[in-house]
């Protein structure tokens, strides 16, 4: 197979220190020979100094002085590794609860989480905390590895009995696809080879599984969603009066000679063109960049959105949403901040906060409404212009936002829309 | 009347049809981020080093405007330390596309005393060019640097934002940076402040090269191998140039060399290596076993060399 048939998978994992979560990265990038020989041997210097007994993958995610230094991942990081089949991008964050802001950075843009379970310990809270974060962030699929089997004496009824209490807790999640793998990272069972001590196990590996899972559908294909970025005129000699409108598809599929609607002015046109760099395409869907070419001359600039005229995002200044503080500064009710959702950007003032919800159990708290760094709370707000809002279990990308502090330009909060 | 009409239709699209290649949708991501600099910031700048991956983000910048021209000129920090070849490529470059090209000289300032010259035999203008490039961004009040950098390629780099906030100083706080979720990115900044920003975040060396031969692009001829006179020191086998001291019993070697990666001549290696083309060097890369900086001196100063030079403004 070509490197011109590969496609893209983006995942994410959680964990901390002990649940093995470094040594199945290392795993994965080592027996996919993504791990360069200086790499392994800066690695290989660094355990020595440490005096640590084994070569620590983990240094390999932990990048920055400080993180290495204490041994604890602070930030996202971004590895790569690819097969013939497939790029993968890890988005590796650290599990602690006061990373929440970190994993749930991470999970904005995966198609799937890998959960790692430790095959001694069970669903603990950590487990449930990943867990709840990815559903609440829409990723499509989660593989839950249940690691560490070389310390139960790869038993299959300890790996059942976690995939039951699994399923219990993981009926109430919103998610459809959750699959369960027996693995070791540290002896490399059913990671990359599938395992010669678990043969009660028939199911593929995680690997096969991450090359093969299917993504096609992960995008919304049915809404056409088309935020206008930027408006491109040249008005050079050789395209005097073109007129396109640059952006990314967010969801539907997008065809020439399509009817559409222009939000909020809510004027009709046809799609003219759409064009590329390469040339005219005849369809456009996401994650497709692209320019279109209206028929007619409309007004139209960035944070504007082309929709089809029988299917439109509700245009609305209440919005209802799922926040997840970031800031150490609390969240204020009645406090303003600017707000960017698709390439729109307004100012809102927030009304009320319903109910926090705690990450490890998802109680909803409906007497402590303090918003402080790491919480998820259910809130509503008013914006001073209309968002042309989807819900965010339809689409992921017009149904989130960011909400930004307007006195230090910090990013304080990710809103999902309900 | 529509799910009628499709349902008529001879050849129903099954929804598998709406896959991108891996490349199409980098592509795309970087053409995104690049239309977001345009938009969210007055005065942007491409900085331009002639490297392979400045060279693809130029070219990505072209098709994000198409067929419109870019909104905004190339920046090249000169140390005079360059490969030859690479300066004849970039004004190549301007001059067939038609661009702004500002030219910072490091050697201006060390000359007006603004920094002081590295000495002794493995001097580089690795960090002096830091100042050079600090009070370009300040005179030309640039609110945003695009580059070429890629998280793949040393491990501070794998924390980087794709919109890394750069304080007046133009310092970088990795423990402080903004959180970037879906498609969404802060640019909000204030005077005096600028952000750095990277298109090409997420490709790897091997999806560069893939994407250069896939669209066909030129680039300077040294990536490719040729004849040169080497020493190695440290291992790292160094081209000569007048600015490099030969120490007692080295001596010169003429061997076939290509480079992986394009820096000053001071500090970049070459490689041993037969790559006539793309097909060559993508054929090497997927079987290589050494990162493209792994033959970077400036990197094996410390185990945190980039982090320390990221911190004060480097690339």
């Amino acid at each position: 197979m070509s490197y011109m048939d590969m496609t893209l998978l983006r995942f994410t994992t959680a964990g901390s220190v002990d649940d093995g979560k470094s040594t199945l990265i290392g795993r994965l990038l080592y027996d996919t020979k993504s791990i360069f020989e200086d790499q392994y041997q800066a690695l290989e210097e660094t355990s020595q100094k440490r005096g640590d007994e084994d070569v620590d993958l983990a240094l390999l995610t932990d990048g920055l002085k400080a993180e290495r230094e204490q041994g604890i991942t602070i930030d996202v990081a971004y590895r790569y590794f690819s097969t013939p089949k497939r790029k993968f991008i890890i988005a590796d964050t650290p599990g602690h609860i006061q990373y929440t802001r970190n994993m749930v950075t991470g999970a904005s843009t995966a198609n799937l989480a890998i959960v790692l379970v430790d095959a001694r310990n069970g669903v603990v809270e950590q487990t449930k905390r990943h867990s709840f974060i990815a559903a609440l962030l829409g990723i499509p699929h989660i593989v839950v590895c249940v690691n560490k089997m070389d310390l139960v004496n790869y038993s299959e009824d300890a790996y059942t009995e976690i995939v039951e209490q699994y399923q219990e807790f993981g009926a109430r999640l919103d998610v459809n696809d959750i699959r369960f793998i027996p693995i070791s990272a540290l002896k490399g069972d059913n990671v990359v080879d599938r395992s010669e001590s678990m043969e009660w196990y028939d199911g593929p590996t995680l690997l096969y599984t991450l090359e093969n899972l299917h993504i096609g559908s992960d995008n919304n294909l049915i809404d056409v969603r088309f935020p206008v970025q930027c408006v491109i005129r040249p008005q050079t000699e050789s395209h005097p009066d073109y007129r396109g409108y640059g952006g990314r598809m967010a969801g539907g599929v997008l065809k020439k000679g399509d009817e559409v609607k222009v939000l909020p002015s809510g004027w009709t046109s046809k799609v003219k063109s759409i064009d590329t760099f390469q040339g005219e395409v005849e369809v456009a869907f996401p994650p497709m960049s692209v320019t279109v070419c209206l028929e007619d001359d409309i007004d139209i600039s960035r944070g504007d959105m082309i929709v089809r005229p029988n299917n439109s995002p509700e245009a609305s200044q209440r919005i209802d949403a799922m926040l997840c503080w970031f800031n150490e500064n609390p969240l204020k009710v009645g406090g303003k901040y600017a707000v960017k959702h698709t390439s729109r950007d307004a100012r809102c003032i927030i009304d009320t906060v319903q109910y926090k919800v705690d990450v490890n159990t998802l109680h909803r708290d409906q007497d402590d409404k303090t918003v402080g760094m790491n919480d998820i709370a259910r809130v509503s707000f008013k914006s001073t212009l209309p968002l042309f809002a989807d819900r965010y279990s339809r689409n992921r990308l017009t149904g989130s936002f960011i909400l930004i502090d307007e006195g230090t330009n910090e990013t304080v909060a990710a809103g999902m829309i309900l | 009347m529509e799910l009628f009409e499709n349902s008529l239709a001879p050849k129903k699209v099954s929804m598998d049809n709406y896959n991108m290649t891996h490349l199409d949708e980098l592509e795309s991501e970087a053409i995104y981020i690049i239309r977001e600099v345009a938009a969210q910031f007055e005065r942007p700048v491409l900085l331009f080093s002639g490297g392979k991956d400045s060279i693809t983000v130029f070219h990505l910048a072209r098709k994000a405007f198409w067929p419109g021209k870019i909104p905004f000129p190339l920046m090249h920090i000169d140390t005079e330390h360059n490969f030859p070849e690479a300066i004849i490529y970039r004004d190549n470059l301007a001059r067939q596309f038609g661009v702004n090209m500002i030219v910072k000289s490091v050697q201006d300032s060390i000359d007006s005393g603004r920094v002081t010259e590295e000495t002794g035999v493995n001097a580089s203008r690795n960090f002096a060019q830091i100042t050079t490039l600090l009070d370009a961004v300040e005179e030309g009040k640039f609110t945003a640097c695009l580059g070429g950098a890629r998280r793949d390629e040393e491990k501070a780099r794998a924390k980087e934002r794709f919109f890394s906030h750069r304080d007046d100083f133009g310092q970088w706080d990795p423990k402080n940076q903004r959180p970037e979720l879906w498609n969404l990115f802060n640019g909000r900044h204030r005077i005096g402040e600028h952000f750095r920003v990277f298109p090409i975040s997420n490709w790897t060396e091997m999806d560069v090269w893939q994407y250069l031969k896939k669209e066909n692009i030129e680039i300077p001829s040294i990536y490719f191998t040729h004849e040169r006179e080497v020493i190695e020191r440290d291992g790292v086998i160094l081209s000569k140039s007048p600015f490099l001291t030969l120490k007692p019993g080295e001596s010169y070697q003429t061997r076939k060399v290509r480079y992986r990666t394009l820096g000053d001549m001071t500090c970049t290696g070459a490689v041993y290596s037969e790559c006539y083309d793309f097909d060559d060097i993508i054929e090497e890369v997927s079987a290589t076993r050494v990162t493209e900086r792994g033959g970077r001196a400036d990197d094996k100063r410390s185990e945190t060399a980039m982090e320390d030079r990221k911190k004060e403004g480097y690339f």
